[in-house]
């Protein structure tokens, strides 16, 4: 005010919202490249190591498709909850919780055809996730408990039975390791692409994506709910039943996260360890805010923090930075989004 | 000597003058209404004197002084007391702390020595109160004594309650003035702004009546009557004609509203055993100042509250209360109090046109693109709308939001269509297009409820007037027999009965 300025409220351009995540993008660079020269680094050179190099490998791009896919489940997931005004920070123990049935499903269905066995993880990974999404869904619609706050916990507890699990009754009797036992055979997903790591998961979390945008752009439920997440007020005036489609929302989202377990442990790890998730379903925040809570949008943000996070590998190992750089670039550009999105509703004026 | 003297005080807010040339004298020792209804500059002129706002003319002398107000917290310096409508504070605190909140200079605080300064201070007013007791369990009459409390504590000479009683029992409200009468004996000031008419001739020593941002009147209480306060506040001396007959005016009633109660959440009841009809091709206009019960009858009949008592019925089939669904399935146009609340902002026009008839525009769960932009195309022209079906809503003009829910509404043809502030904050030309709507509506036989806050707009399209007072319809007029200064009397509660 002193200085003669204000900031005065007002909607942006087209081309300028567009622009967006590129701004962000550079913004983080410009502060990271100060981490990487303190590590000693040529910040030119780490941005190639890490934006350019993986895509000019045919493994390292392979990679970058079986890294994208537990991120671009549990980015869906948080992004259709968020788009219905319902704040599901519970991505990670919804996964657990579709991990852990997953593996249980998995060890029983040995007499089955692969055929039968994976549809039958599929759809017990993703009732096993929207149950852990219904406790605090119905304390939100019934009572008016803050979800943010309850399925935060509820990530804790999830991960607390994981370990009750694998250190009780799941405990590998031969080599006495926290792991459950290996699922069957024909429960272990094909790989989709020959020679490379990429499974069924990833087909899987495609279908995902485009549901995603069919049901949030085409379907009179995504109507509703995105009525619901903008106005909530507006949308009961409308007639829409505010609670019904906040407790739908909240179970799809957690069903979807689950999808993202059964996906690690039949396609990855074939069973179910404690540190199976290195907090994918936080990584979905980051990839729903990134992809401004859009299935496009969610699909890019997806395959671009895999890149980052491939091309942090090759980086720490050629040129000796610390491989927590893909990490602190991913928080850096969360920040760096969110300060943009906010300003960009602003100009700044003399007064 | 004057303990307070505002000299020639205009502010504005843009082209309009909340305040034009105000002059507003307070004595020691008088309880002081500052009356006027809605818009008319009452609690501008309070804010200017509590600091809150700066006037951009005239003069401000408290005690002699005539230093600038900069802040509130100047004010309160200056012996200048404020309890809003909306209390500050803290409900897990107790009496006692939130009394001292923000005054208490020590690092240390001793609790026990806390209690006893407020039960000191509170026994010295004559008022009974807990200080240990937590302030989120004590009703809302204690909860304003604490406000009182709190400004007392700051060495208040002159206290401005904002609305005291709109929120108090009967006989909370009897208490409230035995404590200012009490203040008042001790050489203070009070001022209380306020629309009831009853409340300030029983009460105060000395009136004051703003209008349209000006004083039209200042005087001693027991000099006036209520109905000259009235005509005062109210001020329209004739009545415009030129609106149409009643043109198929029928007999036959369409909407039947039938013993509403409900209570607020404060547990005040807001409306007492409504009933009213309308018929076919007939508007009935509620007339009242703001507050009086017009938002919660407006939101039961447009499904959003459920009340305690009473029924609803259009066309003789009795209407289920508290759903919208139903009002929709009843053909109840409704546009609401706060447009805002009747359109998604962030959803586009053309999703906004078809809300209310979703079942029409999806086919097993899907929507129909083509029939939604054909349905947006039509009802655009129709309504001259300035937008285009993709615009989000929220960033349309006042007026075209509210062409939008009247092109949704209308467009439906309903039986019974609930206007409330139809033209709230919108320009003149959305104005008379609204009105004309509404007319085209009556002569196709829609039976219309118009509740306004904007007495012009009331008579200029009413068939019938009731007028609603603290809750009850306490008087009715045919639209050839309006008499002004009785509406005035009861809008205002001048008058008892009707």
């Amino acid at each position: 005010m002193s200085l003669g300025l204000r900031l005065e409220r007002l909607p942006s351009p087209l081309w300028l919202r567009a622009a967006i995540p590129f701004i962000a993008i550079a913004i983080t660079f410009l502060l990271v490249s100060v981490l990487v020269i303190l590590a000693g680094a040529n910040p030119l050179a780490v941005a190639y190591e890490l934006l350019i190099d993986p895509l000019t490998k045919n493994s390292a791009r392979a990679d970058i498709l079986v890294m994208a896919t537990p991120i671009l489940l549990t980015g869906s997931a948080v992004a259709l909850a968020f788009a219905g005004g319902y704040y599901n920070i519970g991505a990670e123990g919804q996964l657990l919780a579709g991990a852990a049935a997953a593996a249980l499903i998995g060890q029983y269905v040995g007499d089955l055809s692969a055929w039968v066995a994976i549809p039958l993880m599929i759809v017990g990974g993703f009732i096993a996730g929207a149950l852990w999404a219904l406790i605090p869904a119905l304390l939100k619609v019934r009572l008016q408990v803050d979800e943010v706050v309850t399925t935060l916990l509820m990530n804790s507890v999830m991960g607390y039975i994981i370990s009750a699990l694998l250190n009780g009754p799941w405990r590998d009797p031969v080599s006495g390791w926290p792991q459950s036992p290996t699922i069957a055979l024909s429960a272990q997903f094909p790989r989709i692409i020959e020679r490379t790591r990429v499974h069924l998961g990833f087909l899987i979390a495609a279908v995902v994506v485009i549901a995603l945008w069919w049901i949030l752009t085409r379907t009179r439920f995504g109507l509703e709910l995105r009525a619901v997440g903008k106005n909530r007020d507006g949308a009961q005036f409308l007639g829409i039943r505010v609670g019904r489609t906040m407790l739908t929302t909240a179970l799809i989202s957690g069903g979807i996260a689950g999808l993202a377990g059964v996906s690690e442990v039949g396609g990855i790890h074939y069973y179910l360890i404690g540190s199976l998730s290195p907090g994918f379903g936080y990584t979905g925040i980051i990839v729903a805010t990134l992809g401004a809570l859009t299935a496009p949008g969610v699909l890019l943000a997806a395959l671009f923090l895999a890149l980052v996070s491939r091309g942090s590998l090759t980086a720490s190992r050629e040129l000796d930075v610390p491989v927590y750089l893909g990490d602190v670039i991913q928080a850096v550009l969360l920040l760096v989004m969110l300060a943009v999105l906010l300003l960009n509703r602003y100009r700044i004026r003399r007064a | 000597m004057n303990l307070v003297e505002m000299r020639g005080i205009t502010k504005r807010f843009g082209a309009l003058a909340a305040n034009d040339n105000v002059d507003f004298v307070v004595r020691p020792g008088e309880i002081h209404a500052l009356l006027g209804e809605n818009g008319a500059g009452k609690s501008t002129l309070m804010k200017i004197l509590y600091g809150l706002y700066q006037p951009d003319e005239g003069s401000i002398v408290i005690d002699g002084s005539d230093e600038p107000l900069r802040s509130p917290a100047d004010a309160i310096a200056r012996g200048i007391g404020f309890v809003s409508q909306h209390f500050s504070l803290v409900p897990t605190f107790t009496v006692a702390e939130n009394v001292l909140l923000g005054y208490e200079g020590r690092f240390r605080l001793d609790p026990a020595e806390m209690n006893a300064r407020v039960a000191q201070l509170a026994a010295a007013n004559g008022f009974s109160i807990d200080p240990a007791a937590i302030v989120g369990k004590l009703s809302v009459g204690q909860q304003q004594r604490v406000e009182i409390l709190k400004a007392l504590y700051r060495d208040c000479r002159v206290l401005i309650l904002d609305e005291p009683t709109a929120v108090l029992t009967p006989r909370d409200t009897q208490a409230l003035f035995e404590i200012l009468r009490k203040l008042r004996e001790q050489d203070l000031a009070v001022i209380i702004i306020t629309h009831k008419l009853d409340e300030a001739i029983e009460n105060t020593q000395r009136v004051t009546v703003l209008r349209l941002g000006k004083v039209v009147g200042s005087q001693d209480t027991s000099s006036t009557t209520s109905a000259e306060l009235a005509r005062l506040m109210v001020g329209r001396q004739t009545v415009p004609v030129q609106r149409e007959a009643a043109t198929g005016s029928t007999q036959r009633v369409v909407l039947d509203v039938n013993g509403l109660s409900v209570a607020d959440k404060r547990g005040v009841q807001a409306l007492r055993s409504v009933t009213f009809q309308v018929h076919a091709g007939e508007v009935v206009g509620i007339a009242g100042v703001a507050g009086n019960g017009q938002s919660e009858l407006v939101s039961i009949l447009t499904g959003m509250l459920q009340p305690q008592s009473g029924g609803v019925s259009v066309d003789g089939k009795p209407v289920i209360l508290g759903d919208p669904r139903a009002c929709t399935q009843h053909k109840i146009g409704r546009i609401p109090e706060d447009r805002l609340r009747g359109v998604i902002g962030d959803l586009s026009v053309a999703d906004n046109l078809m809300m209310e008839q979703l079942d029409q525009f999806t086919r097993v769960g899907h929507l129909q693109p083509a029939a939604i932009a054909e349905h947006a195309q039509r009802l655009i022209e129709d309504f001259q709308i300035k937008a285009s079906p993709g615009d989000p809503v929220r960033t349309l003009s006042g007026g075209n939001i509210q062409k939008v829910i009247l092109a949704r509404t209308l467009s439906q043809d309903p039986a019974v269509v609930i206007a409330a502030q139809p033209t709230r904050g919108v320009d003149i030309g959305a104005t008379e297009y609204v009105h004309q709507k509404l007319t085209e509506q009556k002569a196709r036989g829609a039976a219309i409820l118009l509740v306004s806050e904007d007495l012009d707009e009331i008579l200029l399209l009413s068939d019938r007037i009731l007028v609603i007072y603290n809750g009850q319809l306490v008087g009715e007029f045919a639209s050839d027999a309006v008499d002004l200064d009785r509406l005035s009397m009861l809008m205002t509660g001048a008058e008892k009965t009707g």
